[in-house]
């Protein structure tokens, strides 16, 4: 039996059942910042872990985060890893000028 | 009102675009389609367009630029031949999976080696399977109508679209030719407002995303229902032209079908070599027909197939060779459309003009003569076969 089907408008639409005449035209996604949905962090093998004594809030882990999972608050300070998201790359120990950032084998 | 003047097929598409005066171009020399940014340029330089010219270092990176420029919103065109567009392979695919309408004029050429820059279809051929519509033209009219026509085609559908034309033959040639008025152009093709674009910061969106096998099928079974849908499409952008100019386009074109007992099929430029075969022979009484090819991408399955069936023996020219053993592009699917019909004809397939090699209104009597042959005996023997080539099989001067 054929099944009723609305064309998809929504990234939180889009599952593993939607049908050909749903997704959207080109696979286009209508709204931003949508990897927020999508927990990337579980590919992780190595883990960036803070060891805070150490951390000058120097924020220059930051800005070599490529994939912006180093959070920083509204007053400068840098917070703990959006593990959700981080892939554990290891940039952010190796530029870390104060040793505050020990990779760890993830589990 | 329109305006006679005559120029070559190049400068026709650049006098189309200039008339279209789309929003960027992306540009990148090759022969024999170098004339078309060459020309488009002048009118850039003579502050004739505001289009923004994008000169580019490959074909690779002009096929990249527009892809990016269409995703922002802007309608964008490019024109290349031969190895460019082998250039541009890995985008024409990304182009068409991302469903931009980017217009694109190529000028057939053979593709190396050994190393020619005359006309054949190897290089569309070789990208049929890409996802762009392909439409072709037989003369510099065509050519320029076909363009024009190429614009809302591709824009109603979200689809990118190739616009060809045999390189040297009608890319160089000048003819006289029919031009419409820059409003009649501007009327017709419309402004370009794209429902979703990268540039409309209401909407912040994403295109190309990464579409693992849970959703490639998907997205690949949508991209193949919208060369279905464009058939339609293309069809009421051909009844609005022929309001407009009287000029009638539909699939293909039928010239002297209505009791032909055999037929060719061809595309492009040669078509006229052809008819003129058909008109002398038609002189001599012998009842032949042709069918000129427009709309390859998507192929006409059916009306083709219909149309092919009013003779009984058919010769379907090939200007490509695709290595398969068993003929070129044109030929297997032409036949194969058939194959669910009661009364199909035979069907023979012929490779020619291979790198520019010239046929002749001799070599179309030929052929006629071999599909009487067959409407005779009813045996077609060897379906796949050469014109135009010296075989040392036979004696050749």
């Amino acid at each position: 039996m054929a099944r009723e089907f609305k064309q998809i408008t929504k990234a939180s639409e889009i599952t593993e059942n939607i049908s050909w005449q749903e997704i959207t035209t080109g696979t286009e996604i209508y709204e931003p910042a949508t990897s927020l949905l999508v927990q990337t962090g579980d590919w992780r093998v190595n883990k960036p872990v803070m060891v805070w004594d150490k951390c000058k809030q120097c924020l220059l882990c930051y800005p070599y985060c490529p994939d912006s999972s180093i959070p920083v608050s509204k007053d400068g300070k840098r917070l703990d890893f959006d593990y959700d998201h981080c892939k554990g790359c290891g940039i952010c120990a190796e530029v870390c000028p104060f040793d505050a950032i020990e990779m760890k084998k993830e589990g | 009102m329109a305006k006679q003047d005559r120029m070559s097929g190049n400068e026709a598409v650049a006098y189309a675009m200039k008339q279209i005066n789309p929003d960027v171009m992306g540009a990148f020399p090759i022969t024999p389609s170098t004339e078309i940014p060459q020309y488009y340029s002048e009118y850039i330089a003579d502050g004739e367009v505001d289009t923004e010219f994008i000169t580019v270092e490959s074909e690779h990176s002009a096929m990249a630029s527009v892809i990016g420029s269409s995703a922002a919103g802007a309608r964008s065109v490019t024109a290349t031949s031969s190895c460019g567009l082998a250039y541009m392979w890995e985008l024409l695919y990304v182009a068409a999976s991302m469903r931009l309408p980017i217009t694109m004029a190529v000028v057939n050429r053979a593709l190396t080696g050994p190393i020619n820059i005359n006309n054949d279809h190897s290089d569309s051929m070789g990208a049929r399977d890409s996802g762009w519509i392909q439409i072709y033209a037989e003369t510099n009219q065509e050519v320029y109508d076909n363009f024009i026509q190429a614009i809302p085609i591709s824009e109603r559908m979200r689809l990118p679209i190739m616009v060809c034309q045999d390189g040297f033959i009608t890319s160089h040639g000048v003819s006289n030719i029919e031009l419409l008025d820059d409003e009649e152009v501007r009327d017709f093709v419309g402004e370009y407002e794209p429902e979703h674009f990268l540039l409309n910061s209401e909407e912040p969106y994403a295109v190309g995303p990464y579409g693992i096998s849970a959703y490639y099928m998907e997205a690949k079974r949508a991209q193949a229902q919208s060369m279905k849908d464009s058939m339609a499409v293309i069809m009421d952008v051909a009844n609005e032209f022929k309001e407009l100019t009287g000029r009638d386009y539909g699939f293909f074109e039928e010239y002297m079908m209505g009791d032909a007992e055999v037929a060719l099929v061809v595309i492009g430029s040669s078509a006229g070599t052809g008819k003129e075969a058909v008109d002398r022979l038609r002189g001599e009484g012998k009842k032949v027909g042709l069918i000129k090819l427009r709309v390859f991408r998507p192929f006409p399955r059916k009306p083709l197939a219909y149309a092919m069936c009013k003779v009984k023996a058919v010769a379907v020219m090939d200007k490509a060779e695709s290595f398969s053993n068993s003929g070129g592009p044109l030929f297997n699917e032409a036949r194969s459309s058939l194959y669910d019909l009661p009364n199909k004809p035979f069907v023979i397939n012929y490779i020619y003009g291979l790198g520019g090699r010239d046929i002749t209104v001799e070599d179309f009597y030929e052929i006629y003569q071999d599909l009487f042959v067959i409407y005779r005996t009813d045996d077609p023997e060897d379906v796949y076969r050469y014109i135009g080539v010296r075989d040392s099989r036979y004696r050749y001067e």
